[in-house]
């Protein structure tokens, strides 16, 4: 009987190669170009961390401390816990609308949390202790404890779902773990949030609005990672997309129009109650809508993250496909600087701004160094790698 | 009369729309049930690490937890920022020439019809509510229980550099030597520990600026610069709410 399954499961990898090997000089091209992104990106990482010294290769410093690396690990895991609750709807909460991409979305969930945690473990200076520390000395009164151990939790769930939803005849299994993953995912994105909004010395994070608002920006990020990555994947594929998916993209497509909305009615309270509290917070403000991140906020957050698309969406009625993703990838594109913009304008209102001292009377300037952008691009590399393999290995992820 | 019996879902069949609504209701109820309850128990794991004491103002004014309860009060308007306490804290605590343990901020007010210049020097304010300790992930960073200094483990210390994103003072660095982060440990590992009585600041300071002293003792100097109502004492950021042991004042 072991032997039997063995022989079956080489049989599975090795019919997984050739579908891998057999799909084309296109796609081949693709998958050597994203792996040799993300090769680069871990060279560089490891580059500044062991060789260099982080405060040679990368651009924080003293009063910058966390920078694109820290926003582009968020902006991950905060898609991942999107995809896993996006897709949540349809196998634990019962939406028959969503189920048919509940598949696809795990697997999603799951790489975009491990593209996180690669570029996060580019980015703190000890790696290794961490793994050791966190389980021999936590700190329960930690965000960034409970954060990273629950998405170490919700990785383990989400990997169990989807071995699970491999198998079709394991639905009840797959929902129970699908259950705790969602549960953790949750946990753990809003301590994600608490992280920057526990920070009582910072005004401009510090409140509830970042735990809330993180969960809401992963629904969007969610929503725009599976309407993209389900497009691409029946072009890679060469497949037109079935009606039940179709229907499933169309109720996504809706969901994404109703919660664009939500961030925008956020988006303004933050500016307005902002805008009359403590000094160092409008200035940050300031920063943000009329200074340096003008461009990156009004241009890219804005326009980009939620008036365009939310304009496209409408415009595509959630029927046409096509401009549903174009909607996405600009989305896609923009909630990349809406992290950064979270969390480098956070910081750049020196600490002693309010004492009116000479060295703190200026705004601190942050700009990313060659390395740390190797490194989100080896993230990227990492996260569209494993879609195109995993679109292979897993047969286009089709309902048997 | 219309008979009422005829309104309830179980006399309708399964395929009548009034029953597919009713069906439709529920399903949705039932999904509302679940994702509230999927956000509450999210909610509840994220409220755990909220665990922490809080001081009532008074309470922390007028009882130490320490003892020695260390303190440092600067006599702000005797500084003349001649960086003498810089020096000693680079020399006693191998500071390297990126960082900084302390140091004098400088306002410069034009206006002013007596001195120009106000000089404020700073340094780790020794929280009796660290933010740093609360969000260090390792308990690298930690509040002795003896004396109250917030000190380093440096074997624990992993980088992540959220205790420098926390501090309201500025007072952390990431030290390249000590592959951890460094920051003002009231001289404890170079001094205090081997008997000296003084901070390396406070000693080399030519205008008796630095206070060192046991907030804990009443016969100390700190105590009675701190316990008199003549003239003003205050705290940095105190709007924080970190609860520091850095005191200024103005003689």
């Amino acid at each position: 009987m072991a032997g039997f399954s063995k022989a079956r499961m080489f049989l599975n990898i090795k019919s997984a190669y050739e579908r891998v090997t057999s799909s084309g000089m296109v796609y081949l091209i693709f998958v050597g170009l994203f792996g040799l992104l993300m090769l680069i990106g871990i060279g560089a990482g490891i580059y500044a961390l062991f060789i260099a010294g982080s405060r040679h290769a990368y651009g924080t410093y003293r009063e910058v401390p966390v920078a694109i690396l820290i926003s582009t690990y968020v902006y991950f895991v905060v898609a991942s816990t999107g995809l896993c609750l996006v897709s949540s709807i349809g196998y634990i909460f019962g939406v028959r609308d969503f189920m048919p991409i509940a598949k696809r979305s795990v697997y999603l969930s799951i790489i975009t949390i491990l593209a996180g945690f690669l570029v996060i473990g580019l980015e703190i200076e000890h790696p290794f202790r961490m793994a050791l520390y966190n389980i021999l000395s936590p700190n329960l009164s930690s965000n960034i404890w409970w954060m990273g151990t629950l998405y170490s939790f919700a990785l383990v769930f989400l990997t169990i779902e989807f071995i699970f939803l491999l198998k079709e005849e394991k639905h009840k299994k797959a929902a129970i773990a699908g259950l705790l993953g969602v549960i953790t995912e949750v946990a753990a994105n809003t301590n994600l949030g608490g992280v920057f909004a526990m920070m009582h010395g910072r005004p401009y994070w510090y409140g509830p609005y970042l735990p809330v608002y993180f969960l809401l920006s992963a629904m969007i990020t969610g929503c725009a990672f599976i309407i993209f990555f389900f497009v691409l994947s029946h072009w890679i594929n060469r497949k037109t997309i079935d009606q039940p998916t179709k229907k499933a993209l169309e109720s996504v497509g809706k969901l994404a129009i109703l919660l664009l909305v939500i961030i925008m009615i956020f988006t303004v309270w933050k500016m307005l109650t902002t805008s009359i509290g403590r000094a160092s917070a409008i200035e940050a403000m300031n920063a943000l809508i009329a200074g340096p991140y003008a461009f990156s906020f009004w241009g890219i957050e804005v326009l980009g993250g939620m008036i365009i698309p939310f304009v496209l969406l409408l415009i595509s009625r959630t029927k046409n496909i096509m401009i549903m993703f174009v909607a996405s990838a600009i989305m896609i594109f923009s909630i990349f600087f809406m992290r950064l913009n979270m969390v480098v304008v956070g910081q750049i209102v020196p600490l002693y701004f309010e004492l009116s001292v000479n060295e703190y009377s200026k705004l601190h300037t942050y700009s990313p160094s060659v390395s740390e952008i190797l490194v989100v691009l080896g993230g990227v590399g990492f996260c569209v790698l494993a879609f195109l393999l995993g679109e292979k290995i897993f047969d286009g992820f089709k309902q048997t | 009369m219309m008979d009422s019996s005829k309104l309830k879902p179980e006399k309708h069949a399964k395929e009548s729309p009034a029953y597919l609504l009713e069906m439709e209701r529920r399903e949705f109820l039932k999904i509302g049930l679940k994702i509230t309850g999927v956000l509450a128990g999210g909610s509840v794991l994220s409220l755990i690490s909220n665990v922490n004491k809080a001081y009532s103002l008074d309470a922390y004014r007028n009882k130490y937890p320490y003892k020695p309860h260390y303190t440092m009060v600067l006599r702000q308007d005797r500084c003349i920022d001649c960086k003498l306490c810089m020096q000693a804290c680079v020399t006693t605590n191998h500071v390297p020439d990126y960082g900084w343990r302390t140091m004098i901020l400088k306002r410069e007010v034009p206006t002013s019809i007596d001195q120009k210049w106000d000089f404020i020097p700073i340094l780790c304010n020794q929280c009796n509510n660290p933010p740093c300790v609360r969000t260090c992930p390792t308990r690298a960073t930690y509040k002795d229980k003896t004396n109250g200094i917030v000190m380093m483990d440096n074997k624990k210390c992993i980088g992540c550099k959220s205790c420098m994103m926390a501090c309201p003072y500025d007072a952390r660095y990431y030290n390249e030597a000590k592959k951890a982060i460094d920051k003002c440990d009231f001289c404890f590992e170079a001094r205090l520990s081997k008997g000296v009585k003084n901070v390396a600041c406070s000693e080399a300071c030519p205008a008796d600026v630095r206070v060192f002293g046991d907030l804990s003792d009443p016969e100390s100097r700190v105590y009675k610069l701190i316990h008199q109502l003549q003239k003003p004492v205050w705290v940095l950021r105190e709007e924080v709410g970190a609860k520091p042991n850095i005191f200024y004042m103005k003689v």
